[in-house]
């Protein structure tokens, strides 16, 4: 069956995208680093607690920290080595900051673990068993967001339609390309994996109309499957069209609802490269130890792809790349629209990164000094998620930012269409990033300060139902005090139980019975 | 005349009456504006307000007692959101009250502790853990920077130590500070 039908999503943009040089290359390799630093969060969730301690020696494959959550993703050692230390290493991150990373010298001898039993029967399994080996693997969704691939596949059974992502519309990255160009068959085996775990029987790929020959090499593997189920499509190349709820637009014509996910409307998506990364986990048995980068721009040598394996930095990276080049201005992990800067190399590849830009001046240039808006609108017919730019970009300017949550802020995708099409020079996803992450930190806020008002609350209940009982006893007392004034024979008995209960005490042994202080 | 006064009366017996019921059927347990109040208070429990608390101080405000200018650790924000609740213009914060600063958090130098728990009855949050000769430490994710642990500590050894940014609370600048300090220079 053969989907003739297409649909467009609102606003997006036609961009360059930047990917002849690297695209033509044949996927490389890097050189084992002598140290590889693994963060404990790459993934979105939680982060995972080290299984491992300093010192320890490790295998490749080797789990070497654990989930500690549901939403939470295994972490692998990526070669065998020694772990020299779990401490704070830069990692990439916008804010450039540390955070605790497991880091292992390598012996370069690559001594594998033993490793997860291979499943090439993988028809045979049910879903929970197919959804326990993805867990087990480390996997995560490969096209940047990194969520975790086992809790996605979560989802159930019952769905419409697997949509396979290879849509990749950011100027420079092309890393799913060559994966389809080059593994098109662990895609393909990959897909039917999902199928099999989701339980659902039909699957289609979006490939971008700029690239045939990776939907070539796809339709090749589908034929030698003798894959009917999955069907291959070309979609226009418009930027964010990789996007998840984009390109569900584009193929069905159905709208994900704000704060709903596409399994609502029966949709699951996942990238290719997650795809290819599944089939290893099962069929072969492999953790998720190494992921395909794109390596491009006027200020590398070589732009090329490269098989990386996780931890590795991305010094190790450009040189593999044949080094800097003098032209080599700014260092950005991420394509161009959405890609972050990073204060330098030494940071690590982690499980979300597709692309490292090594721009020149040319390639990006310093921003316009901002003007003031002039309520055109450009933004907002650009905007793929239909939300209104100029109106978002006012509030956070105020200051109102329990406004935007009502204008739906949180829909914003950080596209950076509404950056590219103000013809003011505004800045705009600049302050949707700078109100969304405000706005966190005020939930935050009001979490502590809930807790620390039912602590406080507590306390003062406590206090009071202790001054309480004391001023009881108090009075229990002197009302007994007094019924026994003038009557000798219960004042005596009253001295006689006070003597005994002292008695007692002292017969007690030392430190038995001992509560604390207060 | 006479039925217009009637009338009147009536009417005005008649809601008098639906009120009465409606104040006693409906009658609301506590002040919800004191709810309201206390819900915008950072609760950091500290007293610089010159109450015994967030809720005391929310009280206060509610009974026309005190101003909304009087909590340092909620600073402007919550001046303005105060002022945006009781429909009164914001103003600065009182001086006598303190100053605004980033939020902190207790640490306890262990090895110099003696085990007084002069510190646990200070604290009101019952962030503070340990007994009476035992070493004491505070349950960081509880403390709210109060600092009404340290003067009562006869050794010095609790001191306020800034929150760390990690990755997880780091905020993006805001460009409108940037634009401003540029255009500044």
């Amino acid at each position: 069956m053969s989907r003739v039908r297409l649909w467009r999503f609102h606003g997006g943009l036609k961009l360059d995208s930047r990917t002849t040089r690297p695209a033509a290359e044949p996927i490389g390799t890097v050189p084992l680093p002598s140290r590889l630093v693994l963060p404990l969060v790459q993934h979105v969730g939680q982060p995972a607690e080290p299984v491992v301690a300093a010192g320890a020696r490790v295998l490749k494959g080797q789990p070497i920290a654990r989930p500690s959550g549901y939403i939470g993703a295994k972490v692998h050692a990526s070669s065998s080595g020694t772990v020299v230390g779990i401490e704070d290493h830069p990692v990439p991150h916008p804010s450039g900051l540390s955070a605790p990373c497991i880091v292992i010298e390598t012996d370069g001898r690559d001594e594998p673990w033993a490793g997860y039993e291979p499943l090439t029967a993988f028809g045979e399994l049910g879903a929970n068993a197919l959804r326990a080996r993805v867990r087990a693997a480390g996997v995560v969704g490969l096209g940047g967001a990194a969520f975790p691939t086992a809790v996605k596949l979560g989802a159930g059974s019952g769905m419409k339609l697997l949509i396979l992502n290879g849509a990749e519309c950011e100027p420079y990255i092309c890393c799913d390309e060559v994966l389809l160009r080059e593994r098109a068959g662990e895609v393909v085996t990959g897909a039917q994996i999902l199928m099999q775990a989701l339980e659902i029987a039909r699957c289609c790929v979006a490939i971008e109309d700029d690239k045939p020959t990776a939907r070539r090499a796809l339709e090749a593997a589908l034929a030698a499957a003798g894959e009917t189920r999955i069907e291959v499509v070309s979609v226009p190349a418009i930027y964010p069209e990789g996007g998840e709820r984009q390109l569900i637009k584009v193929l069905t014509g159905e709208e994900v609802p704000a704060r709903g996910l596409p399994p609502d409307i029966g949709y699951l998506c996942q990238n290719v490269g997650t795809a290819a990364a599944v089939a290893r986990a099962v069929v072969r048995g492999e953790p998720l130890l190494s992921r395909i980068v794109t390596v491009t721009g006027d200020g590398v040598a070589r732009p090329r792809n490269l098989e990386v394996r996780l931890g590795t930095p991305v010094a190790a990276l450009i040189k593999a790349c044949g080094g800097y080049t003098e032209r080599a201005a700014h260092l950005l992990m991420g394509g161009a629209m959405m890609g972050f800067p990073l204060a330098d190399d030494s940071v690590p590849v982690v499980k979300g990164t597709n692309c490292i830009v090594v721009a020149s001046r040319d390639e990006i240039r310093p921003r316009a000094p901002a003007r003031p808006c002039i309520r055109c609108g450009e933004c907002a017919e650009v905007c793929p998620a239909q939300l209104l730019p100029q109106q978002l970009y006012w509030h956070a300017r105020s200051g109102e930012l329990d406004r935007l949550d009502r204008q739906h802020l949180f829909d914003c995708i950080e596209c950076g269409c509404c950056d590219v099409a103000c013809p003011s020079h505004l800045p705009l996803t600049q302050y949707f990033r700078y109100a969304k992450t405000e706005l966190w930190a005020r939930d935050r806020d009001r979490e502590r300060s809930d807790l620390a008002r039912e602590r406080f609350e507590a306390r003062r209940d406590r206090i009071e139902a202790e001054q309480e009982t004391r001023r009881r006893r108090l009075e229990e007392k002197t009302r007994a005090a007094e019924l026994a004034r003038g009557d000798e024979n219960a004042r005596k008995a009253m001295i006689e139980a006070a003597l005994e209960r002292v008695q007692a005490r002292r017969d007690r042994p030392k430190g038995d019975g001992q509560g604390p202080d207060r | 005349m006479i039925v217009a006064i009637v009338v009147i009366a009536g009417l005005a017996a008649l809601f008098g009456l639906a009120l009465g019921f409606a104040a006693v059927r409906f009658r609301t347990e506590g002040d919800p504006v004191v709810d309201r109040i206390d819900e915008l208070l950072p609760q950091t429990q500290c007293g610089q307000c010159s109450f015994a608390g967030c809720r005391p101080y929310a009280e206060a405000i509610a009974a026309g007692e005190a101003d909304i200018n009087r909590c340092p650790p909620g600073g402007e924000a919550t001046i303005r959101a105060l002022a945006d609740l009781l429909e009164r213009d914001p103003k600065p914060l009182d001086p006598d009250s303190g100053e605004a600063k980033p939020r902190t958090v207790a640490v306890i130098d262990e090895p110099a502790c003696i085990g007084c728990t002069l510190c646990i009855q200070a604290c009101p949050v019952d962030a503070i853990l340990g007994a009476g000769k035992q070493m004491h430490t505070v349950i960081a994710g509880e403390c709210t920077g109060c600092e009404l642990c340290v003067a009562p500590c006869p050794v010095d050894c609790i001191t306020m130590v800034a929150e760390p940014v990690t990755v997880r609370t780091w905020k993006w600048p805001n460009p409108l500070e940037a634009a401003q300090a540029a255009e500044q220079e």
